[in-house]
Parts: C-alpha cells; structure tokens; sequence
C-alpha cells in the first residue's frame, strides 16, 4: 500500500487520497498498522501523534463481543457486581434504521476527543488528554465526584463502586475513582495496538483500525482521507478520535 | 514529652535530636541490656527478609527517605507524560522485593512495604488501586488485606 505523498496545497492532499483509494476499496483488508516509531526509556508522547480509531459498522458482527472480552480480559474488569453498578469500557450498540429497516452494530467507547467535555468538568485536574490525544483519568488526583460522567455525551465514564484486588499490575484501578477506555495506553506504550482492536482482528472481522491520525502515511490517515467517516454526535463538534463507518 | 514548634537550623535542630536520642537510648539501654537490644523498644522493629540480593535503584537509606517522593514523581511523569521504563517504579519494587511464598509485598508484617508502614504507623494507599502482587491472577494472593 502507498503513502499518499504529502502535496503542497490541502487540494493537492485531498486528490492523492482520492487515488489512493480505489485501490483501498479493492483490497479492503483491515490489517493492524505499523505503529509509530518507539520511544525510549524516560522519553514522553510526543504532540506530533494523535491516536484514533476507525469503526467500521458494515464489517462489526450484530453478537460478536470480542472486542469487549478483550477489554475486560486485558483491563482486568471482571466485576460480578449488579450490572448497572459495573464498570464499562467499552461495548456494543445494535443500530436500525427504522425507514429501511437496516441494521448495523458497533462498539463505543471513549471517544477520545480533542476538545474533551470530562476535561473541561473536571474540579481537580484528574480528568486530563494526553500530549498523543488520550484522554484519560488519573486516579491519583481523582476524587469520585462523577462530574464527568455527567458531562460524557459518549457515556463513555464509569464509576467503580466496590472494592477491587485483582486489578492487572499495568491497570490500577480502585474503588472511588471514574475510569473509562484508556485505549489500552500501557500496550500502544509498548508499540502494541489497543486489545480491542487486536481482538476484532483475530476474530476475523477486522472492524477496528488503529493508528496515528496525524500521520498521512497510516492506514488509519489514508482510508480516512479515502472514505466518508462518520463522528457521533458530531454536532457537539468536540472532534472525537474514534471515527464511524456505516453508521 | 515536649515538642520544637520554632524551626531550627539543622544544626541545632540535629544536635537537639542528638541530646533526646541519648536521653531516651541510654536509660532504656541500660534497663533493657541484659535481655537484648530489640526489646528496648515497646514495638519490636520490623523483621524483612529482602531475598533479592541484586543491588537497588539507590543506596537503602535514601530510599527508606525519599521513596514516597520517588514514586510520586514517577507516577505523574508516566501517568501525565506517559514516560515508560523509568528507573523508579511501583512494579519495579514489587518485582524484586515481594515475599517469596506469598508473591506479595503486602498481607503479613514481614511483607516489605506493610512490615516498614505498620511499624511507622503510616497507611498505604498504593494498595488500594495497584497490585501488591507479582502474580495478580492467584486469588489467595491479593486479598487487598492492608495494614
């Protein structure tokens, strides 16, 4: 697959990406990207990345929960708690169409968006976007207040109401804080692709395309340049980094 | 018992410590001298076997001293940052130094954080989000006990 050279002028841009896909739309493969170069010990993410996802509702199975068996496996979220009180991370929405009848499913999740709602509710700072676009809690300074969860059109936030000790050592997590997709943060920290996604693609949908926004060489860049992508609830204009296709 | 509430120059400050340390170790010494050093003192000192014998980040006594703030910078570097692979590290502690037989560095007073903080009296927090263990999926391991 080719990289669309960086032109000139957005018009140029947008013209490259056109061409490059028709052959994407002949070979609609969703492979897992090369990530961006690794960083090295101490260093810290860089502004120049931003991570995102790309969703492909048409290729998403009505049933198929891998990428939210994936989630809990990797994030160690296996409350038994009464089900509206459990954390959710992320999960699986049945769409129809009501004119035609149509329908589609997809996960949602944080959305990761650049102009982030939780951010800006947030009375201590927890709530926070990282320098590569993730959004994220940090626990150490979160006091449960739920603003976010409020404030999340996504409902993307989830409060954890009961006392945990089997948390992943690479996932702390504990009773009083709100969490939500970290979009695996400690796996993409180790150039691994979020366990959703890597789910989805063993499941052999391929759904989900991971990868750096911001680079017009990713896959993720170029079949969002190629294909009309939806954002939800795009109206709010927060810019999310997760995109929708066929939704 | 009386306590300093004017700051003292360290100087002072350590020569004041000196003079109380030695007014309350001689007596007691003298009392206690014939049936052992350890029993001097009413709480009896932490017991922790540190079974790795790899050298640390740092030299023992700066961590006993500055380990709250080592992690707690780290913590905002990686979280905030995303800065991976740093020398100082919860994990890396828990990695080298929890108990053999329990995999843990919580749970019993030889454990090596929950030894040291029962005897300070100082609570920790860590445990209430991080894994104490070095093998999370053993249930018997991690039962969150805190000092």
């Amino acid at each position: 697959m080719s990289a669309a050279p960086p032109g000139p002028s957005r018009r140029a841009l947008l013209g490259a990406g056109a061409a490059a896909a028709a052959g994407l739309m002949l070979a609609p493969g969703i492979r897992l990207v090369e990530l961006a170069q690794a960083r090295g010990a101490g260093e810290p993410v860089s502004g120049r990345v931003r991570w995102g996802l790309l969703i492909d509702a048409n290729r998403c199975a009505s049933g198929c929960t891998a990428c939210v068996d994936a989630c809990a496996q990797e994030n160690g979220l296996d409350s038994t708690i009464e089900l509206r009180q459990r954390p959710q991370w992320i999960r699986k929405v049945e769409l129809k169409e009501l004119r035609t009848g149509r329908t589609a499913a997809a996960p949602v999740m944080c959305q990761h968006c650049a102009d982030p709602p939780c951010v800006d509710v947030c009375p201590t700072g927890a709530s926070f976007k990282r320098a590569d676009g993730i959004v994220l809690v940090d626990r150490h300074t979160c006091i449960g207040c739920r603003y976010c969860i409020m404030a999340c059109p996504y409902k993307a936030r989830s409060f954890v109401h009961e006392p945990l000790t089997q948390q992943k050592p690479e996932v702390p997590r504990g009773k009083g804080c709100v969490e939500g997709c970290t979009l695996c943060v400690h796996r993409i920290d180790r150039d691994r692709s979020p366990a959703c996604v890597q789910a989805c693609a063993e499941s052999e949908h391929g759904a989900m395309l991971f990868g750096d926004l911001n680079d017009p060489s990713s896959e993720i860049a170029q079949r969002l340049r190629a294909t009309a992508s939806t954002a939800l609830r795009a109206d709010l204009g927060l810019d999310p980094g997760v995109r929708y296709l066929g939704v | 018992m009386w306590s300093i509430r004017a700051p003292l120059s360290p100087r002072r400050g350590s020569l004041v410590r000196r003079l109380l340390a030695l007014g309350f170790v001689l007596p007691a010494a003298m009392l206690a001298a014939p049936s052992g050093a350890d029993e001097a003192w009413r709480t009896p000192k932490p017991a922790i076997v540190i079974e790795s014998k790899e050298h640390c980040v740092a030299p023992p006594e700066q961590i006993r001293r500055e380990h709250p703030d080592m992690l707690r910078h780290q913590r905002n570097l990686t979280v905030r940052l995303g800065e991976r692979g740093m020398k100082f590290s919860l994990n890396g502690c828990i990695a080298c130094h929890a108990d053999r037989q329990t995999g843990s560095v919580i749970g019993s007073d030889h454990a090596f954080c929950q030894g040291c903080h029962s005897y300070a009296a100082v609570h920790i927090d860590c445990f209430d989000c991080h894994q104490p263990s070095v093998r999370p999926n053993a249930p018997a391991l991690a039962t969150g006990a805190k000092p």
